[in-house]
C-alpha cells in the first residue's frame, strides 16, 4: 500500500484546462474521495494518477517515487471503471485472473489467487459464469476482484457505483467501506454523489472547475466549508446564503445584518466594507417570533422525520429543516432564528469563507 | 377483471399475427426464388449439352453431361473421324467424351491458374485492406490526431469517384512501375480501393467498443499493442468479418481494372470467363461451369462468416 502525492498537477486539452495546479497528499491506507460536479476535473486527475492521461505540468509521487511519466502498467495501481469494463469474451474467473496473466504468473498460482479473491468478495460460485449473465452488483464485485487480485499499491475508482440503481448503490457503499477496512488499501474514489463520498471517505477533496476547493474529513467539509461552492455543493438542501454588506473586525462576535445585529462565531480577520454572505445550514434554523429575519412560508416538503420548509424573505428564499411534527401553514408570516455558533460568513467577491472561531474549533473525526 | 371472462380481440403491437407472419414468410420465399433462380439456371446450364443450352423453348428437363466442365478445363483440337479412329483407345472418360465430338484433348486450359490468381488477389487484397484498415480505424478512434476529420474525409474522398474514372492514369503509372499484369499490382490496387471502406466501417465498430476495456488492460499490464490484439480485436471480430466480406466481394468481382491491367500472368476469373465462349463457338455450358466455380468461394466465405455478417450489418443500429 502506498502514499500518493500530487504536486502542482495541471492538465489542459487545447484551450481548455481540465485540472489546474492542485497539490495534495493521500496518506497510506486512506479512503480518499474526489467529489465535484461533472467536468470539475476529478476524473482527469484520477486518470493522471493511473497513467491513462499524461499531465501538462506537475508531478505524481507514489510512495515518494516520481511516476509522472511511467506507463500505466508500471505503476502497480488498479483501476475500477464506472462501466466495470469486464471483458465480454472471458468468464468471471478469467476476468479476475487477467491482470495476473498479464504479469505472466503461473497458471496454478493464478487459480489460487482468483479463488482467494472470490472468497473475499463472496462470488466463488460465479467463477465460471459469463459476465453478461451477472447482475449489476455482481459485475461490480468482479470488477473489484480484478482490481484486488494483484494486491496493488492503490485502488483508483471512477464512479464505480454510478451504473447501479439507488437501492443497490447503498448496499455496495457499505460493502466497499467494509472491504476497505479489511484490506486497508489506499483508495482514491471519484464521485459526484455527496452521499457516497460522505458515507465512505476518510478524506474528501471537493473540486470545482479544475481546482481543489477544500480537502477535509466529511465533517469538516460539511460543517466548515472553505468556500461558497463547497457550502452550496454539499448538503441537501444546500446551505442558505443571505447577502448583506458590511465591514468586519477581528474579535467581533456580531455582524450588522441589514440594520439588525446578528450573533456569529468570533470573527478572526479584518475586512473593509464589502458584499458578504451569511451562510446557514437548513438544520440550524428555528421558527421564532422574535427572529431577526422575517418571511412568508412558501412551501413545505415532507421527508418523514423532518420536513424542508421554504420561506421567502427580503434577502432571498431560505430553506429550513424542521421536525415533521412542526405545523406549518403556507402563506403565514414567521420569524427565523439562527443557531449563532454554526453560522458561516463568506466574501462574495472571492467566494471564500471568512475565518471565524468555529473554523478553528475542535476538529472532529 | 378476469382474463378468462374477457376474451380479448385486440392483438399485440409487438407480436405479429399468424396471418402477417405467413404473408411475410411468403414474401421472403418469393424473393429468395427470384434471386436464386438465375443461379440455379447457371448451375443447370453447366450440365447441359451445347445444343440443349441454346434450345428454344428452354429445356428444364435434359440429359445431364459433364461436357461443359470438360471443355472448361481442357484445350481441344478438331480432327477428322479417320484420324481419331487411328488413335489408341481413349484412356479416360473425358477423352471418350471429347472424341464423340470429333475432337482430341490438346492440354489443360488456363482456368486453374486464373482461378488461383483470383484467390490470391481477392483474399490477399482483402487481408491487407482489413489489416491496414483496422490499424488506421483504431488510431482514428482512440488517439488525438491532428486534422483527424480532414484526414477521414480525404480517405472517404478516394471512394467518391468510380475507380474506373482513374483507370487510364493508373494504367500509365502501372506501366512505368512494371506492375501491369502482376498479382502484386492487382493486390495493391484492390487494397487501395478497399482500404477507405475498411477504415470507415471499422472505425464505426471500434468506436462502439468502450475505451475502458483497453484502459483496464493497460492498467493491468498490457502494452497498447497487446491490448489492441487481445482485448479490442476479439470484440471487433464481428465488424472485421463484415468488412472482410464487403472487401472480398469487391475485389473478387472487379472486372474493369482486371480487363485493363491483366492479360496473362495475373489475369483473374472475371476477364477470363468471357474468353471461354470464343473457344469452339457458343460454349455456354463451359461458361456456366466457370461461373458456378467462380461463385463457390464467395458463397462459402459468406456462409462461414454469416453469423458475424448479420450482426455486423445491423451493429450500432440499436443501443445495447
Amino acid at each position: 500500500m502506498a502514499q500518493i502525492r500530487i504536486e502542482n498537477l495541471r492538465k489542459s486539452f487545447d484551450q481548455f484546462t481540465a485540472v489546474e495546479g492542485s497539490t495534495f497528499t493521500i496518506d497510506d491506507g486512506t479512503f480518499f474521495a474526489m467529489l465535484g460536479p461533472s467536468g470539475c476535473g476529478k476524473t482527469t486527475t484520477l486518470r493522471m494518477i493511473a497513467g491513462l492521461e499524461l499531465p501538462t505540468e506537475g508531478k505524481i509521487l507514489l510512495d515518494g517515487e516520481d511516476v509522472t511519466f511511467h506507463r500505466a502498467a508500471a505503476r502497480d495501481i488498479a483501476f475500477v471503471f464506472q462501466l466495470f469494463a469486464l471483458y465480454p469474451h472471458m468468464n468471471v474467473g478469467e476476468n479476475i485472473g487477467f491482470p495476473l496473466k498479464c504479469q505472466g504468473m503461473a497458471r496454478r498460482e493464478i487459480r489460487e489467487r482468483v479463488q482467494e479473491t472470490a472468497r473475499m468478495l463472496r462470488i466463488e460460485h460465479l467463477l465460471s459464469s459469463k459476465t453478461s449473465k451477472l447482475s449489476g452488483g455482481d459485475r461490480q464485485r468482479v470488477a473489484l476482484g480484478r482490481a484486488m487480485v494483484r494486491r496493488p499499491k492503490a485502488f483508483l475508482m471512477d464512479e464505480p457505483l454510478g451504473a447501479l440503481d439507488a437501492e443497490f448503490r447503498h448496499l455496495m457503499c457499505g460493502e466497499l467501506r467494509d472491504l476497505h477496512d479489511r484490506i486497508k488499501a489506499t483508495t482514491v474514489y471519484v464521485t459526484h454523489d455527496q452521499l457516497e463520498a460522505m458515507s465512505m471517505a476518510d478524506q474528501i477533496a471537493v473540486m470545482n472547475k479544475g481546482r481543489v476547493e477544500q480537502i477535509g474529513t466529511p465533517q469538516e467539509v460539511y460543517d466548515r466549508p472553505a468556500s461558497m461552492f463547497v457550502a452550496d455543493f454539499i448538503g441537501s438542501p444546500p446551505m442558505n446564503f443571505l447577502r448583506f454588506e458590511g465591514g468586519l473586525r477581528s474579535g467581533d462576535r456580531a455582524v450588522s445584518f441589514h440594520d439588525t445585529s446578528l450573533a456569529v462565531p468570533e470573527i478572526r480577520e479584518d475586512r473593509a466594507n464589502a458584499p458578504l454572505a451569511l451562510g446557514v445550514r437548513p438544520e440550524h434554523i428555528r421558527f421564532a417570533d422574535a427572529g431577526a429575519v422575517r418571511g412568508e412560508v412558501f412551501g413545505a416538503e415532507y421527508l418523514g422525520t423532518t420536513q424542508i420548509v421554504t420561506v421567502d424573505t427580503a434577502y432571498g428564499r431560505v430553506a429550513a429543516r424542521l421536525p415533521s411534527s412542526a405545523s406549518v401553514r403556507i402563506g403565514e408570516t414567521i420569524g427565523l432564528e439562527f443557531n449563532a455558533a454554526r453560522l458561516a460568513l463568506f466574501d462574495i467577491g472571492s467566494g471564500l469563507a471568512i475565518r471565524t472561531a468555529s473554523e478553528e474549533g475542535p476538529r472532529h473525526g | 377483471m378476469t382474463a378468462a371472462a374477457t376474451k380479448s380481440t385486440a392483438h399485440s403491437i409487438v407480436e405479429a399475427s399468424p396471418r402477417t407472419k405467413a404473408f411475410a414468410g411468403g414474401l421472403v420465399i418469393l424473393y429468395a426464388v427470384i434471386t436464386i433462380l438465375p443461379l440455379l439456371w447457371i448451375v443447370a446450364t453447366a450440365f447441359k449439352s451445347q445444343s440443349d443450352a441454346i434450345a428454344y423453348p428452354p429445356k428444364v428437363i435434359f440429359e445431364p453431361t459433364l461436357e461443359g466442365y470438360v471443355n472448361l478445363f481442357t484445350v481441344r483440337t478438331r480432327q477428322t473421324p479417320d484420324f481419331i479412329a487411328k488413335l489408341p483407345p481413349p484412356q479416360t472418360w473425358y477423352d471418350q467424351l471429347v472424341r464423340k465430338r470429333d475432337m482430341v484433348i490438346a492440354g489443360p486450359s488456363k482456368v486453374v491458374p486464373r482461378f488461383v490468381n483470383s484467390l490470391i488477389i481477392g483474399f490477399g487484397s482483402t487481408f491487407l485492406a482489413v489489416f491496414l484498415g483496422t490499424l488506421a480505424a483504431y488510431a482514428f478512434s482512440r488517439f488525438r490526431i491532428p486534422l483527424a476529420d480532414d484526414l477521414l474525409f480525404f480517405i472517404l474522398s478516394t471512394r467518391m469517384m468510380p475507380p474506373v474514372a482513374v483507370a487510364i492514369p493508373i494504367y500509365l503509372m502501372y506501366r512505368q512501375l512494371n506492375l501491369t499484369d502482376t498479382r502484386l499490382g492487382m493486390i495493391l490496387l484492390y487494397t487501395a480501393v478497399n482500404v477507405s471502406l475498411a477504415v470507415w466501417l471499422l472505425k464505426g465498430f471500434i468506436d462502439e467498443i468502450p475505451r475502458e476495456y483497453e484502459e483496464a488492460a493497460l492498467v493491468d499490464g498490457y502494452t497498447r499493442l497487446q491490448a489492441l490484439r487481445k482485448v479490442v480485436l476479439p470484440q471487433a471480430v464481428t465488424g472485421i468479418a463484415a468488412t472482410a466480406i464487403f472487401c472480398l466481394i469487391f475485389s473478387w468481382n472487379e472486372y474493369a481494372f482486371a480487363v485493363l491491367l491483366t492479360s496473362g500472368e495475373a489475369q483473374t476469373m472475371p476477364p477470363f470467363i468471357p474468353f471461354i465462349i470464343g473457344e469452339g463457338g457458343q460454349d455456354w455450358p463451359a461458361v456456366a461451369a466457370a461461373t458456378t466455380l467462380f461463385v463457390v468461394p464467395i458463397v462459402m466465405f459468406t456462409v462461414l462468416l454469416r453469423k458475424h455478417l448479420l450482426r455486423g450489418i445491423t451493429f450500432g443500429a440499436v443501443r445495447k
